[in-house]
């Protein structure tokens, strides 16, 4: 064997033709949408819940509050797509508008619970001592409470309306954030990056906020789309036990305890779509939150 | 080749191709590798991180992960059984029987929740018929075979109570328990100090020669190659661009990328030499395998390249006696470096 | 060599880590990571430490600039101790002494442009800001063999070796007198440690500045240092000129590292190691010569008494008890 046979199999152009070596753009974007199925399923699901949201007032006939007497009950047809209530108000119309408040329940308190958990989280690890000792005991104490039962508690407390509904889901959410981050922290900080900040010099404060934060954020955007899921799951429960956001504001969580019981049997539409917007809004973000964790692995880097 | 040179090779391994298929592309992690290793013999893989040198071990092994990776073309014969045919089945009682591999980092490759005797127990006793107790007694014997002092208190240690050499002999003991036809070594002196470094390639040399084991070799560290190998293939880029005799090799290098790894070594031959003297140095990086250069991959850092290498590969030439080089201008290249 | 003060002076550095145990986290026992270590750099040179792990030579790197705090003994630099300085009256020291690390993947902030990593220390001093530090970034860059253009890059997008040429960058901005390189090229392919090692030789050439050069690899440290000193846990047991120490080694540890380097060439086929045995811990280091453990010639003397470094010629310093203290000649 005096010459090697020269290779025949070529890939690269296959991969070419698909996106694979583009690093930014919408290629990228389609060859990440490709090998991620189930995510983009998830963020088409949560960018139509997006849609609407903002939109909400465009898409239905009815107004959410509007009461009709008339048609109380009505199945659904080609005027109510999916039935009334008891009171004739416009079930599609208030799934719709019910979108909002879940929206800005579960990003407003994902929002607070992270931003307040960051804080935690890098003054804990960065600063350790007797900080750290402290924050780490509130945290535990925090976390032996199920987190329904605390926002239950804060809600009981703080009265509901839309802002103490935000603050009794976000504070529950500030350990778990706190947490990651802090982990983190301790990690970045022996990071020789870390200590060639010091050498030249850098403030502690400085270095936490330049060096340690931004590094920080791929773990945080992870976890907070997974808290998103459940956020919005806690309204809804909050809601259902009567806690939530004040009538008469549609929310889905009460949409379902106002009808469960009564109505399953004689108007199930009451029960159904509610049932459905709560688990299809849940089941959107894990998906797309277990797809960008994959992603935003390093080690799944190429 | 003649019948009796024949006989004694135990592993053939030709036009070997293995993929990965990453977020980033797909590479050729090893492309058209062709080599063999006979009884007794030590064949050193040398090359920079990347060139493809441990995926050709983990192909061999049929341990390439997948996905990503996948061997796609080639035949692997072992002892004339040719593995890339094998069932995962039929491959599990040759992994660890017939050929076994260590790694550079001896910690990460021992379980470390096991005591030693029993990690080296389970191997024997997995391939071969045997009881607990003369499996114990075996892999006593094994760790006294590797210089162990006191093996039989050793083997009733954690890893974790070992220093990083002594896993590491741990480790060959592990490997060669069941007395197979070939070990590959990946790095396997990398992780450890100089002087541990010496005692670990001494220890392998030695009793592949009493053992007649086959050895495969894979290092960055031309001097580990020099010290230990009789033949050496140098990878660059997951092609075969150089193969010779270790003599051969060091006297006579053929390729224009072996003779500037050997020039860019701050050799032993050099202490003392002129205080900052400047080095040889390769210019510019290795290529990225998802963007290979057409032609000769190592044509933009070689000084001696012209039009032809940067349009077509050179194929894998006999340029003297069984010394084989990848390069146009192979034959123009004499003496040492 | 005219008598002058040396830029950098350490004198007895002692660095020792409590070991706690149990539930109460009682000390349970000292790591000797760093043992009394004296030596001085003049301006200009290159001092290389070697050492295999655990001998404490990256300790005595991070105790030099202060990221971690001595336990005791002096470090005199332009003839000022830091020893005890607050960290605002260590800042103008800071500009002095930088340091370049082993694994150029974790010592650059993957959030950050190399432009930035590299002007980072300009702004912190306050030295250059806006389009001036721009243009100063521009200049380091040229300096350390990476284009301008490349200033808007993210670590993840550069190679090892490139990388590590941004630390350098980085290192140099604030012009210091002393870097300090803890393993700058173990973690690189052999054909780019050449690259690196060519440059770090072509900017004290320009600069003139001194480096305290840390390595496992004997062949690196012979290659770039003026003078080098040998560590064995947590002690220097050898230190000269580097012609005179690999042509004359006269510990018998020095002798024994000098042995196990496997050397590129087949025709010299010599792999007997000279000692046997690991490291001994530094927990509890043995009593008197550290090595006598593990040392061939070992003297009753040696498992009592500590030997300290003792002149043996010009100025190469060995401490090893035989010979009447002056080391084992071959």
């Amino acid at each position: 064997m005096g010459t090697s046979r020269v290779t025949t199999i070529n890939f690269d152009n296959e991969l070419r033709r698909a996106g694979a070596h583009s690093t930014h753009g919408w290629r990228r974007l389609l060859f990440l949408a490709q090998r991620y199925m189930l995510g983009t399923f998830g963020l088409i699901i949560m960018v139509l819940f997006v849609w609407m949201a903002i939109s909400a007032d465009l898409i239905c006939r009815f107004s959410p509050l509007s009461v009709d007497s008339a048609h109380r009950l009505a199945p659904p047809d080609a005027l109510h797509w999916m039935g009334t209530d008891s009171f004739g108000r416009d079930v599609w119309s208030r799934i719709v508008h019910g979108a909002r408040i879940s929206l800005a329940v579960g990003i407003g308190a994902t929002a607070l619970g992270s931003t307040l958990g960051v804080i935690v989280g890098l003054a804990s690890g960065y600063l350790s001592g007797w900080v750290d000792l402290l924050f780490q005991r509130v945290t535990d104490i925090l976390q032996a409470l199920p987190l329904l039962v605390l926002a239950l508690v804060m809600t009981a407390a703080l009265g509901p309306s839309l802002p103490n509904v935000i603050i009794a889901i976000a504070i529950p959410l500030i350990p778990t954030v706190a947490r990651v981050i802090r982990a983190n922290t301790l990690a970045l900080r022996e990071l020789p990056f870390v200590e060639a900040a010091k050498s030249i010099g850098m403030s502690e404060t400085r270095i936490a906020l330049r060096h340690v934060l931004p590094n920080t954020l791929a773990p945080l955007i992870v976890l907070a789309t997974a808290q998103l899921g459940s956020t919005i799951l806690t309204e809804a429960s909050l809601s259902f036990l009567g806690l939530g956001i004040p009538e008469p504001y549609p929310s889905w969580g009460r949409m379902l305890s106002e009808s469960a019981a009564e109505y399953v049997r004689t108007a199930p539409w009451l029960v159904i779509f509610p049932g459905v917007a709560i688990s299809l809004a849940v089941f959107g973000t894990n998906l797309f939150g277990d797809a960008l964790r994959d992603i935003l692995d390093p080690r799944q880097r190429g | 080749m003649n019948e009796a040179r024949k006989d004694d090779t135990i592993l053939d391994v030709k036009n070997l191709q293995t993929v990965f298929f990453t977020n980033s592309g797909l590479f050729r992690a090893v492309d058209d590798v062709s080599f063999n290793v006979r009884r007794g013999e030590t064949l050193a893989i040398v090359g920079e991180s990347g060139c493809g040198k441990s995926v050709t071990a983990l192909s061999v092994m049929r341990l390439v992960p997948d996905p990503p990776g996948r061997v796609v073309g080639g035949s692997v014969t072992l002892e004339g059984t040719d593995l890339l045919s094998l069932d995962e089945a039929e491959m599990r009682k040759i992994r660890g029987n017939r050929m076994s591999m260590i790694f550079q980092e001896p910690m990460t490759s021992l379980n470390p929740v096991m005591r030693i005797g029993d990690q080296i127990t389970e191997v024997l006793r997995l391939h071969q018929e045997m009881t607990s107790k003369e499996a114990w007694a075996k892999a006593v014997e094994m760790l006294r075979l590797v210089r162990i002092p006191e093996p039989d208190r050793r083997a009733q240690e954690y890893p974790h109570q070992l220093s990083g050499g002594m896993r590491q002999r741990a480790m060959i003991a592990m490997a060669l328990a069941c007395r197979p036809a070939l070990l590959i070594a990946d790095e396997p002196t990398t992780a450890l100090d100089v002087t541990i470094q010496a005692q670990i390639l001494a220890l392998i040399v030695d009793l592949q020669k009493t053992l007649g084991t086959g050895l495969i070799l894979i290092t960055h560290d031309l001097g580990v190659v020099a010290q230990t190998a009789q033949r050496v293939i140098v990878m660059y880029a997951g092609k075969k661009v150089e193969e010779a005799t270790v003599e051969e090799l060091f006297a006579n290098p053929k390729h224009p990328y072996t003779r500037g790894l050997m020039a860019s070594m701050p050799a032993v031959i050099s202490f003392g030499a002129k205080t900052d003297a400047r080095l040889n140095e390769i210019p510019g990086m290795v290529p990225s395998l998802t963007n290979l250069p057409p032609g000769c991959a190592f044509a933009p850092r070689c000084s001696l390249a012209i039009d032809r290498c940067r349009a077509e590969y050179p194929p894998l030439q006999e340029v003297d006696g069984d010394h084989f080089a990848a390069c146009w201008r192979a034959t123009e290249l004499v003496g040492a470096p | 060599m005219t008598e002058q003060r040396p830029l950098l002076e350490v004198t007895d550095l002692v660095k020792h880590y409590a070991v706690r145990g149990g539930i109460l986290r009682r000390r349970v026992g000292t790591v000797h990571a760093v043992d009394g270590v004296s030596f001085s750099v003049a301006k200009g040179e290159t001092l290389g430490l070697v050492g295999e792990s655990g001998c404490g030579k990256s300790t005595v790197a991070r105790s030099v600039l202060r990221l971690v705090e001595p336990s005791s003994g002096a470090i005199k630099l332009n003839g000022t101790d830091i020893t005890g300085l607050s960290k605002a009256e260590m800042r103008p020291h800071r500009r002095s002494m930088q340091i370049v690390f082993q694994d150029p993947f974790a010592s650059l902030n993957p959030r950050m442009t190399a432009g930035d990593i590299v002007g980072e220390p300009l702004g912190v001093h306050g030295l250059a800001t806006g389009r001036a530090q721009q243009e100063r970034v521009a200049e380091l860059f040229a300096q350390v063999g990476l284009r301008s253009d490349q200033m808007k890059n993210y670590p993840h997008q550069f190679s090892g070796g490139q990388r590590q040429r941004i630390c350098i960058a980085r290192a140099l901005a604030l012009g210091p007198s002393l870097i300090v390189c803890d393993e700058p090229v173990s973690a690189l392919d052999v054909s780019i440690q050449a690259q690196v090692i060519n440059l770090l030789i072509d900017l004290q050439r320009k600069n003139d500045f001194s480096y305290l050069f840390i390595a496992h690899d004997l062949a690196v440290v012979a290659h770039i240092s003026h003078r080098v000193a040998v560590m064995y846990l947590g002690r220097i047991v050898e230190i000269a000129d580097k012609t005179e120490l690999f042509a004359n080694p006269r510990h018998p540890y020095t002798q024994a590292l000098l042995a196990s380097v496997p050397v590129a060439d087949p025709k010299a086929k010599k792999l007997a190691p000279m000692i046997d045995g690991d490291v001994p811990s530094p927990i509890n280091p043995p009593s008197g010569c550290a090595f006598h453990t593990r040392c061939r010639y070992a003297m009753d003397r040696c498992k009592l008494e500590r030997p300290v470094l003792v002149k043996a010629g010009g100025r190469h310093e060995v401490a090893c008890w035989l010979n009447g203290g002056t080391g084992r000649t071959e």
